[in-house]
């Protein structure tokens, strides 16, 4: 082989005065790092994908991970992922796919919104003393209610309110398939969400049957491969999500390997054990947003009318009126994916180029739908790239009812970010069907640390909508007022309909 | 033998949703027929019922007849429109006539037996999950482009009665990764899309569908002596992985 090996990611080393010899980095690396010979433990550093699960294990601290101990010659525009990639391509001829989310060092533009707070002119509000509101419904409102009174003088309404998912919280967690996670961690989130009092997705893998106790939180996907849909999974789900397209992938479909479908996945999926999961890119009775309300209505006459149906697009370049086109569909939530999104597997030109970023997407949504006067018509949540709960007040003020998480939700679950979802050797037993991972999380433990997660954001939103003296979710909502841009161009602070800091 | 109760219900210019409503009210009455008069366009019928009930369509149906379906049988006098059998998983469909565009997409159970002709994308992404609920599409007369993509499980079966050739569209089965696709008579090379490969047909393939060949010509009264021959054209993947030479890892 002219090309040789690139050099190794990460240097692995152990310092041997600390070491105890006991040989839990052995036991915990799938990837098989470490192993003993004789009396002393060696190491692979190139199999080292720097998921941490070693370092978190280790009594006394021995292990030390370096990221790129060999340097190339620097270069600003041939960088080392660059030639790497190149590389690999000269050597194989193929698509190049990554896991997780995009990995491009481009601007967040989170991270150059400012939240306001209340000084004299009008009182911050303390969240300890005074109730706050976070309560949200997401579906259709009506535009105007109708009232009747009845003989006995009482006031009864008229109107007939679509059916809404009631949230404690706006923070639900997104869709992720079983099949793609493992059933543990589906039942740490589940759980959780319970306790929480809001909802979690399923993703495009059916509805194992331990979830079956929490199926009034959870929203069912109906995905382009219907891998594990029937009426049965239609009826027992909190409401119906229609996946169209998905933020680190926009445009293709999904595959799961065969080799992720063990027996269990398979029944789920209802597909045979084995064999590769394809879902096609677009729906085949989707060819028109015509097509996707037959599908909408499909659903909602399946399950009569009692469930709302939400449709998840990816945010790309004209997501303002196919959210308007999707709110006038009969369908109830539109959830927009940002080119931040996660995923267990995506060719890697798609996760890193394709797609716009979500801050820009919900706030054009919004607009949109104000500007057509039919905001009331669907709720807006927003997903891809949501790190903490100022990303969420963020979005929440830029126009989304409530936000999805995924990758967060996976790190308290104890993820690394170490990006190889795809190998099925996740040793933090989360992106793994392998029993032995798997059963590295204790579900009602997992369950504590997703609920402290939601728990810690919902307590901070409180305090930021306090001092920014907003003592209900409704009035931060679409509230760009109470932000402000920091070192935005004006192109970008007028798509977000933001000024900037100081004005 | 206990009567079997039967209602019928006038679909005269009523919407789909509360005929729907009335097909389940009627269900839960106890009714075992169901026949539906003068329908004219309206969608979703049958749509996830999980009932053995038998209902009689005539008219023509909207789209999406028997969507999510899982136990009932749908005999309709007259065409279908698009995507009649999507998401099936049990049940039946006879469609005296032809039907659109999607025809069995991703059924996972059950049969569709469509008299004349389909359109585009017929048996697309069919799956097949336990042997005893095998998805079965068969059509009369001729199919258009990409019958059978994506197709994961199953069968298709096109006669081609009163058709020179059975298929002359292209693209049958593209990307197919499961399941089988047989045709009646000779199928030209350059129909296959990429991933699909012809099988010759022999004795033994004849044995195994020669029932579904039977229950068809009975339901239309055409005689099967007339198709009970190995002139047919199998058609199945390449590959299990049509796409595990096409990526590599980071």
């Amino acid at each position: 082989m002219t090309l040789g090996s690139v050099p190794p990611k990460f240097k692995v080393g152990i310092d041997r005065d600390q070491c105890m010899d006991c040989g839990r980095c052995i036991e915990n690396c799938s990837y098989g790092v470490y192993h003993r010979e004789s009396d002393k433990i060696l190491i692979e550093s190139r199999k080292c994908t720097a998921c941490l699960r070693c370092v978190a294990m280790c009594p006394r601290d021995a292990i030390t991970i370096t990221e790129k101990p060999v340097d190339y010659r620097s270069h600003p525009i041939w960088t080392r992922e660059i030639r790497e990639d190149i590389i690999n391509q000269a050597r194989s001829g193929k698509i190049i796919l990554s896991g997780m989310g995009n990995a491009r060092d481009l601007p967040i533009i989170y991270d150059r919104l400012l939240l306001d707070a209340c000084q004299v002119t009008n009182p911050s509000i303390d969240p300890l003393r005074e109730p706050m509101e976070l309560r949200t419904y997401i579906g259709k409102k009506p535009s105007k209610l109708k009232l009747r009174k009845t003989e006995s003088g009482d006031v009864e309404l008229e109107t007939k309110l679509a059916p809404n998912l009631k949230l404690d919280t706006p923070i639900m967690i997104g869709h992720m398939s079983f099949g793609a996670i493992s059933l543990n961690s589906h039942l740490s989130m589940a759980k959780a969400v319970t306790e929480t009092g809001t909802y979690m997705g399923t993703g495009e893998g059916g509805l194992h049957k331990a979830l079956y106790p929490y199926q009034d939180r959870l929203i069912v996907q109906v995905a382009s491969g219907r891998f594990g849909v029937n009426i049965d999974y239609l009826e027992r789900g909190a409401a119906i999500e229609i996946k169209i397209g998905q933020g680190a992938k926009p445009g293709i479909g999904g595959h799961l390997p065969g080799e992720k479908v063990n027996d269990e996945v398979s029944r789920t999926r209802m597909i045979p054990f084995g064999s590769d999961a394809i879902s096609p890119a677009p729906h085949h009775d989707i060819y028109s947003i015509e097509d996707l309300v037959q599908l909408i209505r499909g659903l909602k006459e399946a399950t009569e009318w009692k469930k709302p149906v939400f449709v998840k697009i990816a945010a790309v370049h004209n997501v303002a009126p196919i959210a308007a086109g999707i709110a006038r569909s009969s369908a109830d939530a539109v959830v927009i994916d940002g080119f931040r999104g996660g995923t267990g597997a995506a060719p890697k030109v798609f996760r890193d180029n394709v797609g716009i970023p979500i801050e820009v997407a919900i706030a054009s949504v919004d607009q949109k739908l104000r500007d057509q006067g039919i905001r009331n018509e669907i709720s807006v949540i927003g997903s891809g790239g949501i790190r903490s709960s100022a990303d969420l007040a963020k979005s929440i003020a830029l126009g989304a009812d409530a936000v999805y998480i995924g990758t967060a939700a996976l790190i308290s679950l104890g993820c690394r970010v170490c990006g190889n979802c795809y190998r099925n050797l996740c040793p933090w037993g989360i992106a793994t069907q392998q029993p032995d991972l798997m059963n590295r999380i204790d579900p009602d433990r997992g369950a504590v640390q997703v609920a402290n997660l939601i728990k810690g954001w919902t307590l901070e939103l409180s305090e930021l909508m306090g001092a920014a003296g907003i003592n209900s979710i409704e009035s931060l909502r679409g509230n760009r007022d109470r932000l402000r841009g920091y070192m935005l161009d004006e192109g970008m602070l007028k798509v977000l309909d933001v000024l900037p800091a100081g004005a | 033998m206990i009567e079997m109760k039967t209602t019928r219900i006038d679909a005269k210019g009523i919407h789909y949703t509360p005929l729907n409503q009335k097909i389940r009210a009627a269900i839960a009455d106890g009714a075992g027929e169901i026949i539906l008069d003068n329908v004219l366009g309206q969608r979703f019928i049958g749509s996830g019922l999980k009932s053995k009930v038998l209902i009689t369509i005539n008219g023509v149906p909207g789209g999406d007849l028997g969507m999510f379906m899982s136990g009932p049988i749908c005999i309709v006098n007259g065409n279908a429109e698009h995507a009649p059998g999507n998401t099936m998983d049990s049940g039946m469909l006879v469609i005296h006539g032809s039907a659109g565009d999607a025809v069995s997409h991703s059924m996972r159970g059950g049969k569709v037996f469509i008299r004349d002709n389909i359109g585009y994308r017929g048996g697309i992404h069919m799956k097949q999950y336990e042997e005893e609920s095998r998805p079965i599409l068969v059509v009369g007369g001729t199919a258009h482009s990409f019958l059978g993509e994506y197709m994961a499980g199953g069968l298709v079966l096109v006669l081609g009665i009163g058709k020179g050739k059975s298929i002359i569209d292209r693209g049958i089965g593209s990307g197919i990764h499961g399941g089988e696709i047989i045709i009646r008579g000779e199928v030209d090379d350059y129909l296959l899309g990429v991933g699909a490969k012809k099988f010759k047909f022999n004795e033994s393939d004849l044995e195994r569908i020669a029932p579904v060949i039977k229950s068809f010509c009975e339901h239309f009264k055409l005689d099967s002596a007339a198709f009970l021959d190995t002139n047919y054209t199998r058609i199945a993947p390449e590959s299990s992985r049509p796409f595990a030479n096409k990526y590599v890892w980071e």
